[in-house]
């Protein structure tokens, strides 16, 4: 679930313990938007899709944000 | 702008592109449970699978992006896909939510920017990607001082000045001390990217992210990268340090801009 991932906590402190390149947790959510919405190689797609880039970004923590805000507030997804 | 039909029609999905995968390792399951498939052009394999346009045509796109647990799952499985792909051959992963109207159309791509996509996977062939984030935390209020009642307006005003100077002095500190531990890392890294510092609500931290930054680490210089990171984090009195590795090597895409 996002809200695990969203509020995780606690001491992950350098862990550094690479193991053959096992995952070592689960990854975080906010660690994979950051290279998933900004790097990987840019092609034209044969659809309009304007939201890429920049737009891409905001419109993707701006429900992320939300969502946390609504957690914080004691809301209940459905 | 090609037109795409929106009426249950389906589109081909791209994930990445591979030189040198064996088909056998081919990653098994796509987005919305499709299997994923290899589009061989140039010499290079296209990871696709097909999605309905229902779901990923350009309206509903559009929708489901701003979805958080759409956002998620989708992200997830691209990752998944790409970093599978990652272990077996150099491969370069490409934004996501890139769609085609078909096989063909992805084949023509490879074909047509054949040449950038040999550019990347040079750079990053036997090598991966890591993250570093440093976190320090927040200067302690101090002890030694003011009274619960300023005796004057003039006291009341010096101590918030104080209090001000004391907090730009301990983020200039925790700049500076970020900017070191980059150096330090960068120094075994064959490039490197800041990302922006994390969203407090997002990461789920109370303290300053001081660093975001992404390494690309050849195989060999791995060890002791994070060697590096280990004796920086014990030596940094105040600053907690997070790795996580191996990534694709999604933040190395473009070459140095």
């Amino acid at each position: 679930m996002a809200a695990l991932l969203l509020h995780r906590r606690g001491p992950v402190t350098a862990a550094l313990d690479t193991g053959g390149g096992r995952p070592l947790e689960r990854i975080a959510l906010v660690d994979l938007l950051d290279r998933l919405l900004a790097g990987g190689v840019v092609i034209a797609g044969d659809l309009v899709i304007s939201v890429s880039g920049v737009d891409l970004v905001r419109v993707s923590l701006r429900a992320l944000i939300t969502t946390v805000l609504d957690e914080a507030s004691g809301e209940e997804a459905p | 702008m090609t037109e795409v039909r929106t009426d249950g029609g389906t589109a081909v999905y791209l994930y990445g592109v591979a030189r040198d995968l064996d088909p056998a390792a081919l990653p098994g399951t796509g987005v919305a449970g499709a299997p994923v498939r290899g589009v061989p052009a140039a010499g290079l394999t296209a990871l696709v699978s097909t999605v309905r346009l229902e779901e990923y045509g350009e309206a509903a796109l559009r929708a489901n992006l701003e979805d958080l647990a759409w956002l998620e799952a989708t992200a997830r499985t691209h990752h998944a896909v790409v970093e599978r792909a990652a272990r077996a051959a150099p491969t370069a992963p490409v934004r996501i939510a890139t769609i085609y109207s078909d096989d063909d159309r992805v084949a023509e791509v490879l074909t047509s920017e054949g040449g950038r996509f040999a550019e990347i996977l040079d750079r990053v062939a036997g090598r991966t990607e890591w993250g570093v984030k440093a976190y320090a935390a927040p200067a302690p209020a101090v002890q030694d001082a003011p009274p619960a009642e300023p005796s004057s307006g003039t006291a009341y005003l010096r101590g918030r000045q104080r209090e001000q100077r004391r907090r730009a002095d301990a983020g200039r500190r925790s700049a500076e001390l970020a900017g070191e531990l980059h150096a330090e890392l960068a120094d075994g890294a064959v490039a490197s990217r800041h990302h922006p510092a994390q969203d407090a609500r997002l990461s789920g931290r109370t303290d300053v992210q001081v660093l975001n930054a992404a390494y690309l680490l050849d195989d060999d210089r791995v060890e002791e990268f994070l060697a590096a990171a280990q004796r920086a984090q014990d030596r940094l009195a105040g600053i907690e340090l997070e790795v996580t590795g191996p990534w694709p090597p999604y933040s190395f895409i473009e070459g140095d801009r």
